[in-house]
């Protein structure tokens, strides 16, 4: 028996945003009389970090603490709609939606200031803690709350705002497949180092390393957690998970947790990641949307290291110790390639 | 079949209840006392999101038949803060960013502290044990072990 | 462990802002942690009901009777739902956007064609009573043939899953059984290349195995109107399949969600809203339907099965010049979003490299069982797995190292893709060179080099003659190309694994294009490049350009 050491690599990248298009996403905002700001969303949460991401985005357009902005969702009678959290398009296409209504509710938080401080609203700006001043001359300012207070009891205004953010549906060729599949793309390349036993065709994978671009970071923390968990649900899908064992024969299924199988705590491995940022020029704030693809590379890199082990291929996923041991010995033993580490 | 009569502490609030001789704690925790702390991940015990302390024991909630629990300390995560002052655990959770979805936060939680209560500076090994009943689906774990390492610190710490 | 490589793309970003880019706390991490954060099931309802669905047990079969009269009189039963008694017992999920033909009831009628396909539903007191009624459902059956291959199931007399495409392919644009990408000569660059390596991949169906199974909560409102607590992963796509199913008006829904227990994916399919709502609807109760673990293992839908053969034409340098894929996506059963996912697959062909002859194939095929749905990284996940594999064997074929392989071969601004569409703001190099530095992973001075900025365009911008072709029309399986077949030995043999040669086989790409804008990139001086070498196009036989995209309107067939 013997545990040999294999490392392998894998480079992808992934589609940002809804395949062709054609998928409008809206947000609405406004302030209450305290300069406090409401994001009025139907996107869904569900842990990648929408409602975070959304006032985050919200608070930077606005040019207001993140406190003061606080984003509900989702209420279909009062969140406008979008067509949902799937396929990369949350932080994409929500976000620019929530930048052109948070553009729009600034203009009129502008104009109220404006009016009370009895300069032009082009020469305002925000200084990201609640107060509006003059360019170039910071005591000529006005808190936000008191402008809103303004506009709302004195001017009449209404500080809100609406987006719409939408591209428009592709064609497809079908003789050719020409399309417009989407406008951003991040990428990432992904190391992985692990061990496989020639006994038990167990494999451990001991360390992940990886290179992430994904368009501006908007949140580095729920950029870690995306990319700690996907790496995980990758590593999960290469070498333990699926209903179908034996596909395409259907029996064998799991009914729980304890027949289906995933890493559990003490089967993770540590994961260095790097990321570089090169902005997406129709993203929000450059932003991509690392949530989806992070899983993808871990898989074939698993494979690979795999090969640079025992120098067996297994092409069928999930990567079990049964495949393994019969690829084992079909091949005559282990033949360890070269070492990268 | 009758109804039958059970009373319990509930995050230390005596609490009496009708429970079908069949239904789960989870159930009555949820549906019957209205605290929708504990989750419902699986009903079959392998999932840990329904884990509550039971006299300071963590228990699954949709495995342990409410009857049992006559005159019980239960503790879920709703009562986990002291008033207003957050648990070094939620601290440390939320430092950490130790959750995603969030579904499986509370069983998580529960699970840790009674970890912590029963050993305060555990290993990572301890720590990894604990928590080996309760999935998450989203975290990869390692922020969760973290977190949890990071309260017993902070902990032991102020005990210092 | 994170860390960021701020000094790349840096003249592309302004770093003046004030709370993007910052590592804020999450606005619902407080409720997390304290166990306020209400998730759908988490809403307390007087009088609330509980539905459990009848499920089939055969893989593919006629139903020829069911009887619920006993399940009817069962202890806590307040109703029982049958098919006809939902308004529009047929739907596509994509229907919304006008993508294909309705094909799935929401309860089976006349024929189950996967196991666990729900057929009745009960709504009672308990869950204990709902499934305890459940086992009094009497449903005779004529079980039918089976099939579970892709390959097989889209042979001529295969048996016939789905009568709505009784070919059992998802019809693209009303002519194809599958969508085509096509893009210079696969087969003449078959012809000069150096080695030609043909392999099969496959992946399994994987569960998203969220912690919070698929559920609903509806309940009777104010003003003839449903609360409906949802843990949909688009609110409104909910809403809108409801209405549609149901056929209400959709200001009659009231959609509450947005906090979901994971989805992954497993939460696009409306799973448990139209039958929640309806039991609310027919009982004038609340209404409360939540999968099972089991029921959402056995029964919820996964990621389906992908299978991928690619063929790959390479030259001894490394370059590669041809790649052809052919995929065959398992729906299972009915088409919830395959088809869609199809259609992306094809985009993403074929992989972020630039190569200058590509053909792909890809099918939505139906088979009898469980029908599959998006899940992270859909259309994309085991394609990716197949490429990057592929990419590894391609190296290790012609002796280059893995690292070096992948950027010698990586897309660049400026380059076509097979899609037809110019490459921008890429970063795949980058990525390799960052990871590979990481690691310490040895890479030539050339690879070490390269730039996504630089290099790309030019040449490799062009679109090639295409070689077009009307293989694979609707109902005409004979016009459809074999499948390809492994054919053992037509690869060239593995030779032993070698070093990166000292001197890179290689050239550098240019620094930038001549009168081209100067890149600003700090890994790349401009100063040293050789001349231009860009990929050679490969010779192409008389071919018919095809550059105009016909109406994807054809592709959204039959809006009802």
């Amino acid at each position: 028996m013997a545990r040999h050491q294999g490392r392998g690599m894998a480079s992808i990248n992934y589609p940002i945003g809804m395949n062709l298009g054609g998928d409008p996403s809206q947000a609405l905002v406004h302030a209450n009389p305290d300069g406090k700001f409401t994001v009025a969303l139907s996107a869904i949460d569900l842990g990648q970090g929408m409602k975070q991401v959304s006032r985050q985005i919200a608070a930077e357009t606005l040019g207001v603490p993140i406190e003061d902005v606080y984003v509900d969702t989702a209420d279909s009678d009062t969140g406008p709609h979008d067509m949902g959290s799937f396929a990369s398009r949350g932080t994409h296409r929500v976000g620019n939606a929530v930048i052109v209504a948070a553009k729009e509710a600034r203009g009129v938080l502008l104009e109220a200031a404006a009016e009370e401080l009895e300069v032009n609203a082009d020469d305002l700006v925000t200084d990201g803690k609640g107060n509006i001043h003059v360019r170039g001359a910071a005591s000529k300012s006005i808190t936000v709350k008191a402008a809103s207070q303004a506009a709302q009891f004195k001017q009449g205004k209404t500080i809100a705002g609406r987006g719409i953010f939408l591209i428009p549906l592709s064609n497809v060729s079908p003789e050719t497949g020409e399309m417009s599949p989407v406008t951003a793309y991040a990428h990432a390349c992904l190391v992985v180092d692990l061990e496989v036993c020639d006994e038990t065709g167990d494999v451990k994978v001991n360390k992940m390393t990886s290179a992430y671009e994904l368009g501006r970071a908007l949140n580095p923390k729920m950029v870690e957690q995306q990319l700690v968990g996907g790496a995980w649900m990758g590593m999960s899908h290469a070498l333990y998970e699926t209903p179908e064992p034996y596909y395409p024969n259907p029996e064998h299924g799991g009914r729980d947790y304890n027949e289906y199988l995933m890493p559990g705590p003490g089967d993770i491995a540590p994961h260095d990641i790097t990321v570089l940022e090169r902005p997406a020029p129709d993203g929000p704030f450059g932003g991509k949307g690392p949530g989806e693809m992070c899983a993808n590379p871990v898989l074939p890199a698993v494979a690979n290291a795999i090969f640079n082990a025992i120098g067996v291929r297994i092409d069928t996923l999930p990567i079990t110790p049964e495949k393994i041991l019969r690829a084992l010995k079909a091949q005559g033993g282990a033949r360890p390639q070269v070492r990268r580490a | 079949m009758a109804r039958m009569p059970v009373q319990f502490r509930l995050n230390g609030s005596d609490r009496a209840v009708f429970v079908e001789p069949a239904e789960t704690l989870l159930g009555t925790i949820r549906r019957g006392l209205g605290d929708f702390a504990p989750k419902f991940g699986c009903g079959q015990g392998t999932c840990g999101v329904c884990t509550v302390l039971v006299d300071g024991e963590p228990r699954l909630g949709c495995l342990t038949l409410s009857v049992t629990c006559e005159g019980r300390s239960i503790e879920t995560a709703s009562g986990l803060a002291d008033g207003p002052t957050l648990h070094p655990l939620q601290v440390a959770f939320m430092e950490h960013f130790a959750a995603q979805c969030g579904f499986c936060t509370p069983g998580m939680l529960m699970a840790a502290k009674a970890l912590l209560d029963r050993n305060p500076d555990p290993t990572r090994v301890e720590v990894v044990e604990a928590i080996a009943g309760n999935i998450c689906r989203c975290t990869g774990y390692e922020p969760i072990i973290n977190a949890i390492l990071a309260a017993a610190q902070q902990r032991g710490a102020r005990r210092a | 462990m994170l860390e960021f490589r701020k000094d790349l793309f840096a003249d592309e970003r302004d770093d003046n802002l004030n709370v993007i880019g910052k590592g804020e706390q999450r606005q619902d991490m407080l409720g997390h942690v304290t166990g306020r954060t209400r998730f759908f099931d988490d809403h307390g309802f007087g009088g609330l009901l509980h539905l459990k669905v009848v499920r089939s047990p055969h893989h593919h079969a006629r139903i020829r009777s069911i009887d619920v009269s006993a399940a009817e009189r069962a202890a806590g039963v307040k109703r029982v739902i049958r098919g006809q008694d939902v308004p529009l017992n047929k739907n596509t999920l994509l229907s919304l956007i006008g993508f294909g033909k309705d094909d799935e009831p929401t309860l089976a009628v006349d024929k189950v064609r996967y196991k666990g396909e729900p057929i009745v539903a009960i709504i009672a007191d308990s869950d204990a009573e709902a499934m305890a009624a459940a086992k009094l459902v009497r449903v005779s059956y004529d079980p039918l043939p089976t099939v579970f291959d892709v390959q097989e199931a889209l042979k001529p007399g295969a048996v016939v899953v789905n009568e709505t495409y009784p070919g059992n392919y998802f019809e693209y644009h009303e002519k194809y059984d599958h969508q085509k990408l096509r893009f210079g000569d696969v087969e003449a660059a078959f012809r000069t290349a150096d080695h030609v390596l043909e392999e099969r991949y496959q992946m399994s169906p994987i569960e998203h195995a969220s912690t919070e199974t698929n559920g609903t909560i509806a309940a009777p409102e104010t003003n003839n109107r449903y609360v409906v607590h949802s843990c949909a992963q688009g609110l409104f796509f909910s809403l809108g399949t409801t209405a549609k199913i149901l056929a209400l008006e959709s200001n009659r829904l009231h959609f509450i969600g947005g906090t979901v227990g994971g989805g992954f994916g497993g939460k696009v399919d409306s799973l448990t809203e139209p039958l929640a709502v309806l039991g609310a609807i027919l009982t004038g109760r609340p209404v409360r339907y939540v999968l099972g673990r089991e029921e959402e293992m056995q029964f919820g839908s996964p990621r389906g099965a992908e299978r991928h053969v690619i063929k790959d034409g390479v030259m001894r340098d490394g370059r590669i010049v041809a790649r052809q894929i052919t995929s065959y996506f398992d729906a299972g059963a009915y088409t919830r979003l395959t088809s869609y996912g199809v259609v992306k697959c094809v985009a993403h062909m074929p992989g972020p490299y630039t190569i200058p002859n590509v053909r792909g194939d890809a099918y939505c095929v139906f088979t009898n069982r469980v029908p599959a749905t998006a899940m992270r990284g859909f259309g994309v996940t085991g394609v990716d797995f197949s490429i990057e594999v592929q990419m590894d064997k391609l190296a290790h074929l012609v002796g280059i190292d893995p690292m070096e392989f992948r950027i010698l071969n990586a897309y660049r601004d400026g380059d076509m893709k097979a899609h037809r569409r110019v490459a921008h703001n890429t970063a795949l190099i980058e990525c390799v060179q960052v990871a590979a530095q990481k690691v310490n992973w040895p890479l030539s001075e050339t690879a070490r080099r390269a730039s996504s900025l630089s290099g790309g365009g030019g040449p490799r911008a062009a679109i090639p003659p295409t070689v077009t072709d009307e293989s694979g029309r609707i109902g005409r399986p004979e016009t459809r190309q074999a499948p390809p077949q492994l054919a053992p030995g037509a690869a060239a043999p593995l030779p032993a694994y070698q070093s990166p040669p000292a001197v890179p086989i290689y050239q550098l790409p240019p620094a930038h294009q001549p009168g081209a804008p100067l890149p600003n990139h700090p890994s790349q001086p401009a100063a040293v490049a050789p001349p231009p070498a860009p990929i050679p196009p490969v010779p192409n036989p008389p071919a018919t350009p095809q550059h105009g995209a016909a109406r994807f309107s054809s592709v959204f067939t039959r809006r009802r």
